[in-house]
């Protein structure tokens, strides 16, 4: 059964019709590489799934089960985490604090309840270790690389035993080694039955890692195939619409 | 393009984690130097043993009692401001709220109150202050510079018109133990410094060792991350103008009982001193850095610097002069290490 399954899903911005006509399904599992030109309906997509905003028409199901998200808190209770492109994460502070901000583990002394950060050091050590990301938990995230920072916004995804990934960009801004550091832990993600969306602008990425590309062009699905039978140059002429459909 | 483009460095990088990760990078004594509030305690140190020997009726008791109660009375006011400064924020009305809070003690005072009934109204006066800053700051969403200014000139002018712009100083039946608060000593050290220390002690581990104090600091590191984690900001916003305008508030009552007089023009221009305490003590006025810890020994080393000027004979005008070039002087000392730590 499907983790995620989108059934006819559209989304109108007054008379503007940002996505239209949209199914997909997601396998536990799978990474699929979300694709389209700037304004093809990738990003509405995504905060549809991730709950920022209802669909105008259509159904969202989770497990089978269809579910209505109002704000992005009910979509991570349903096991969606996303990934921000900016990572949203606070430099000033550890790696363990970034990943359990605003879900810090406790303990009583007294009366009084104290962050308990060997626990939180412990667990967000032993997460890193499942990305197999060189990330050390009592650091802070300023000194950290770009694949670093990755891993500590991942890891927060994990925390949650999340079900299912959203990416927003993840290899935008950082440099070649780093990229490849990224694409690992997209794999790690992978092989712990997590279900990965890749949102990329970047070809050799989605290549690389993804089992299937979905293919946006004005808000309509213009292709959905598995990695394998579909070209670089495939693509880009879905994306740009020199090819109609696939 | 082949699937596994990414593998060899992936791979090259896994190997080497189990080496890396027992690793303790931060020990003990590293932390230490990288502290400003460290560098500044030494330059204190230095400061008093040079000016010891210089000056001996500088480590004379009587002098000691004198400037621990005098930077205690600012220091108060800069361990607030370090949490609105660790938020990204500024209050610049804490001056003004030390006149409000001066005003409403000696106005209960004056109409007979017990001091316990005067203490309560004027840390709820100082709390009213809060209030007002944080709901315009966190849930209106104006900037702390601006509220805070507005509030320096609104809370001052309150300050005036309640007292009519009259010296409070005929206290009633609550005087006696109010004044003993502010002017007492126990153990031979003035009361003020007591308070500064237990406030100091308490708002340093509740920083370091809660999740309110963590959020604090996630705020003023990424206050949008904070938001779309779940922290709640505008909650803690508000509550960290409370607590700042809350020390203004129990500075101004043991100014008040330490001067056994409430004038309206209390406070004025500490604003400026508090935040240079907090700044001297590595708080960073970008948000997301400082201490408690920092904010008590950069308001001392201010304090210092006035008395050692003061015993030199030179003219209490330059003053001014020396405590901007400390200030100067922090703020660059943290540039270069934030260069070297890139």
């Amino acid at each position: 059964m499907p983790v995620l399954e989108l059934k006819n899903i559209a989304k109108h911005f007054g008379a503007i019709e940002a996505v239209a006509g949209v199914d997909l399904a997601l396998e536990p599992g799978e990474i699929v590489g979300l694709m389209g030109d700037n304004g093809a309906g990738k990003s509405t997509l995504v905060k549809i799934i991730a709950g920022n905003f209802p669909p105008s028409s259509g159904e969202l199901l989770i497990q089978g089960k269809p579910v209505h998200f109002h704000r992005p808190v009910e979509a991570r209770q349903q096991g969606i985490e996303i990934v921000y492109q900016d990572l949203a994460l606070c430099n000033n502070l550890t790696a363990s604090a970034n990943v359990f901000l605003a879900r810090e583990r406790h303990q009583r002394v007294g009366p009084i309840k104290v962050l308990h950060d060997k626990i939180m050091h412990g667990r967000a050590g032993e997460l890193f270790a499942e990305l197999k990301s060189e990330t050390r938990p009592r650091d802070v995230v300023r000194q950290m690389s770009g694949g670093q920072r990755q891993a500590v916004a991942i890891a927060r995804t994990r925390l949650s035993n999340a079900k299912i990934v959203l990416m927003d960009e993840p290899t935008a801004a950082i440099s070649v080694r780093q990229v490849a550091e990224v694409l690992e832990l997209l794999r790690r993600l992978r092989d712990q039955g997590i279900a990965v969306i890749l949102i990329s602008h970047r070809m050799p990425d989605v290549f690389a890692v993804c089992d299937r590309v979905v293919v946006l062009r004005r808000g309509r699905k213009v292709a959905d195939k598995p990695i394998k039978s579909s070209s670089p140059e495939e693509v880009t002429g879905l994306i740009t619409g020199a090819i109609h459909v696939a | 393009m082949s699937r596994d483009a990414g593998t060899p460095s992936g791979r090259s990088g896994s190997v080497a984690i189990d080496d890396v990760l027992h690793i303790r990078q931060h020990t003990h004594l590293k932390r230490l130097f990288a502290s400003q509030a460290f560098w500044v305690m030494v330059s204190l140190i230095i400061i008093c043993v040079a000016m010891s020997i210089a000056e001996p009726p500088f480590h004379s008791e009587e002098n000691f009692y004198n400037i621990t109660r005098n930077f205690a009375l600012v220091g108060m006011m800069s361990l607030g401001m370090t949490v609105v400064i660790i938020t990204g924020g500024i209050d610049l009305s804490v001056g003004s709220t030390m006149g409000v809070v001066a005003v409403a003690s000696g106005l209960m005072l004056q109409a007979g109150s017990s001091w316990f009934l005067a203490v309560v109204v004027a840390l709820g006066a100082g709390a009213i202050v809060g209030v007002i800053n944080g709901l315009l700051i966190a849930y209106i969403g104006l900037s702390p510079f601006v509220v805070t200014l507005g509030m320096l000139s609104a809370a001052r002018s309150a300050a005036v018109v309640l007292s009519r712009n009259r010296m409070l100083y005929q206290f009633g039946p609550g005087g006696p133990v109010f004044k003993e608060i502010g002017a007492g000593a126990f153990l031979g050290i003035a009361n003020p410094v007591w308070f500064m220390v237990l406030l100091t002690v308490a708002m340093a581990l509740v920083l370091r060792f809660t999740a309110w104090g963590r959020h604090m600091f996630a705020i003023g590191g990424n206050e949008q991350a904070a938001i779309l984690t779940g922290v709640p900001v505008k909650r803690l916003k508000l509550e960290a103008y409370i607590v700042c305008s809350l020390t203004a508030a129990v500075s101004g009552i043991l100014t008040v009982g330490w001067a056994g007089s409430a004038i309206n023009a209390m406070g004025t221009g500490y604003e400026l001193r508090a935040i240079a305490s907090a700044v001297i003590g590595g708080a960073n006025l970008m948000g997301g850095e400082g201490g408690m810890f920092g904010a008590f020994v950069g308001s001392a080393l201010i304090e210092v610097i006035r008395n050692s000027l003061l015993m030199a004979g030179v003219d209490s005008n330059w003053q001014g002069l020396f405590v901007g070039l400390f200030i100067v002087a922090a703020v660059l000392l943290e540039r270069i290490r934030g260069k070297r730590r890139e």
